[in-house]
């Protein structure tokens, strides 16, 4: 099973390599180096523990069943497919193993009952620290059929490949490449996959929770600018 | 010493003698391919006026048609999605309304949607701030079409277009300007409410602004539609129908000019939009022509929409009633700027200790966000905005993901250009109204 972000004591770890200069320091420090919430007032809301997020019960209210429902007459593996279903604010979030992800794609477009004609955004999380498998790629799909709208959640781990869902949503092409360039995920099957936002030579992949922001020195005009976690820390 | 059949030899008294007589160079020529003989390949960006900011193309041209084409991205990533994981959630409203810089109100409406949805407060924005945001949201959608009539115009070469269009944006920046304190990048529109009321003397500007523009409207349309090279450039040219926009995740003016009537404002409402009457104009040409139609029906629909907001503005209060998420203080424009209003520095600093803390606790840490993960959109001038906020239950965002329309609408270049010929790339390519720093983020 794996955690959900929030649960009790897991602080990103990105907030704990970063940079010691970041302003204003990481929330979880606190203002004065304090540890924990640092909250006495009770000001900043009480930080009430979450549960990590396991299957929602049925119901899951509105369309949400339909969804389920259909998805599990078209898709008869689905048992296999789906590790939990979340429904969280009002949003229905389907946990698909990676290696089904690009079957459960096509049913959830193809099928007359789904229809889930447009892969609205592809996008990954790095939750390092809190899951083994530290990515979560999702897939917001959107039926305008039915006007609704599902994500579809994926964990992987770092170095394992993920399906592309390019051959199903070709609108995933970019999307999926911004993910690989971003976070470094590796999707099998994809026509191109190349860095498309940082530069072809660049090292390392920017949106990880474990690459400092900046990263690099800023040139300016011959001057030299280290990187904002190199610079000097006043506290 | 060999013999060549192409030349023959024979001695004679001056030595040897090669008579060359070749003259089968026709046979040689033909068996090569001349069109594949002139294929080049141009490289158009990244810096060029025609391709709306920073995007590269990387084009095979044979004569001049298109047979392949690359767009290539990223040339203004500014990693403003990492940024925001390093920033308080208010903070940052500053750095998503820098994405796409010709929609600000777009960007920071649905920033803010996102993180009321995560705090489950959407219920508790006044309906004064509703009201402002779909008034603004319509401002702004105005504004990018205007831009988009201008450059689309100066591109194929009607150089007036882009000189009315912009003047007629900058009535609107003022009215922003007046509101905001900026013309652009307003920071405007907060997680639970607006940085400050607007004044009335913006309220005059905005009414004056839709008695003027309709004129305006009809004399673009008097100028443009019916002249024969703009019905040439733009009938016909980069067609692209409802299947290849859902494909390729098309949305927006683009899809509806496919004949698609999808509308998020319509659809999946949001911000009260379904208490307005408007029309979701489309067209079904699928062409530039298309394009152009839907969007000057669009600027129309968005003028109906902020009479009617205006008409609805009741005085009340336009942040959230729970103190822990609203900003403690009451900004006020000064003449160096927007800051804190005299009266509340008079109060922190004068009367109340705690409302001093309370003030700096707020505006330093920041409240906290539950922690989960939700996905909004917003129709965008553009097409459709989403973003994927996840909170871990700190005072930052865990992670923020824009779903651009400039970035998803470009992968439909090649499907435009090729083909085609090199003058259509640029019209095809206006008609999509990429902003590159949307796109690149």
């Amino acid at each position: 099973m794996s955690i959900e972000p929030g649960t009790q004591g897991s602080v990103p770890a990105g907030a704990e390599l970063g940079a010691p200069a970041q302003t204003p320091p990481s929330p979880d420090k606190g203002m004065f180096g304090v540890q924990g919430t640092g909250d006495v007032s009770g000001f900043g809301r009480l930080v009430r523990s979450r549960p990590a997020v396991f299957d929602s019960p049925r119901p899951f209210g509105g369309y949400f069943d339909d969804v389920y429902d259909a998805l599990e007459e078209a898709y008869p593996a689905l048992s296999e497919a789906i590790e939990k279903v979340v429904v969280d604010r009002a949003e229905l979030t389907l946990h698909v193993r990676a290696e089904h992800i690009l079957e459960v794609c096509q049913v959830m477009r193809d099928d007359a009952s789904l229809r889930f004609e447009l892969c609205s955004s592809v996008d990954a999380v790095d939750y390092l620290g809190s899951d083994e498998r530290r990515f979560h790629i999702a897939y917001q799909l959107t039926s305008m059929t039915y006007r609704r709208r599902v994500r579809l959640e994926v964990a992987v781990a770092d170095g394992v490949t993920v399906p592309s869902v390019t051959r199903v949503y070709p609108t995933a092409d970019w999307q999926e490449r911004e993910v690989y360039d971003m976070f470094g995920v590796v999707f099998a099957g994809h026509p191109n996959l190349t860095r498309i936002l940082m530069p072809d030579d660049w090292e390392g992949h920017p949106q990880r929770k474990d690459y400092p922001l900046g990263g690099v020195p800023v040139e300016y005009k011959g001057a030299e600018i280290p990187p904002p976690d190199q610079r000097r820390v006043y506290q | 010493m060999t013999t060549s059949e192409y030349a023959t030899e024979r001695e004679t008294t001056e030595g040897r003698v090669f008579t060359v007589t070749g003259g089968d160079w026709d046979s040689i020529t033909s068996s090569i391919d001349p069109l594949s003989n002139e294929k080049i390949v141009v490289n158009m960006g990244p810096q060029h006026p025609s391709t709306h900011g920073v995007l590269r193309l990387v084009l095979e041209l044979e004569g001049e048609t298109v047979t392949e084409c690359r767009p290539v991205v990223g040339y203004l990533h500014t990693g403003i999605e990492k940024n925001l994981e390093y920033r308080n959630w208010t903070q940052g409203v500053t750095f998503v309304t820098r994405m796409d810089y010709l929609a600000n109100m777009s960007n920071e409406t649905a920033y803010c949607l996102a993180v009321e949805k995560l705090l489950g407060v959407t219920d508790q924005i006044t309906e004064r701030t509703n009201t402002i945001r779909v008034m603004f949201m319509e401002l702004q959608r105005i504004a990018s079409h205007l831009v988009w009539l201008a450059t689309t115009g100066m591109e194929l070469g009607a150089i007036s277009m882009m000189l009315y269009g912009f003047r007629e944006r900058e009535y609107i920046l003022d009215i922003f300007e007046e509101t905001s304190g900026l013309r652009m990048n307003n920071g405007y529109i907060r997680p639970g409410g607006l940085a400050q009321d607007v004044p009335d003397s913006a309220i005059r500007k905005i009414r004056d602004f839709l008695k003027y523009l309709p004129k305006k409207l009809k004399e673009y349309e008097d100028m443009l539609s019916g002249q024969i090279i703009w019905q040439q450039r733009t009938q016909g040219v980069a067609v692209l129908d409802v299947t290849g926009c859902l494909a390729l995740g098309i949305t927006g003016p683009v899809l509806r000019s496919a004949g698609l009537p999808w509308d998020l404002r319509k659809t999946m409402p949001y911000c009260g939009y379904e208490s307005y009457e408007f029309d979701v104009p489309t067209a079904t040409t699928a062409d530039v022509w298309g394009r152009y139609l839907v969007r000057m029906a669009e600027i129309r629909e968005s003028l109906k929409i902020v009479e009617q907001a205006l008409d609805r503005l009741r005085p009340g209060p336009i942040w959230i009633e729970d103190k822990k998420i609203a900003w403690p203080a009451q900004l006020a424009l000064g003449l160096d700027g927007l800051g804190n209003s005299l009266e509340h520095v008079a109060k922190i600093m004068g009367q109340s200790m705690e409302s001093l803390i309370h003030h700096f606790k707020l505006v330093t840490e920041g409240f906290r966000v539950p922690p989960g993960q939700v996905y909004v959109a917003v129709e965008h001038p553009r097409g459709e905005l989403g973003v994927h906020a996840v909170s871990d239950g700190g005072t930052h965002p865990y992670r923020v993901h824009y779903r651009e329309p400039s970035f998803v609408n470009l992968q439909a270049i090649p499907a435009m250009a090729e083909g085609a010929l090199l003058a259509d790339v640029i019209a095809g390519g206006a008609s999509l109204d990429p902003v590159m720093g949307g796109c690149d983020r």
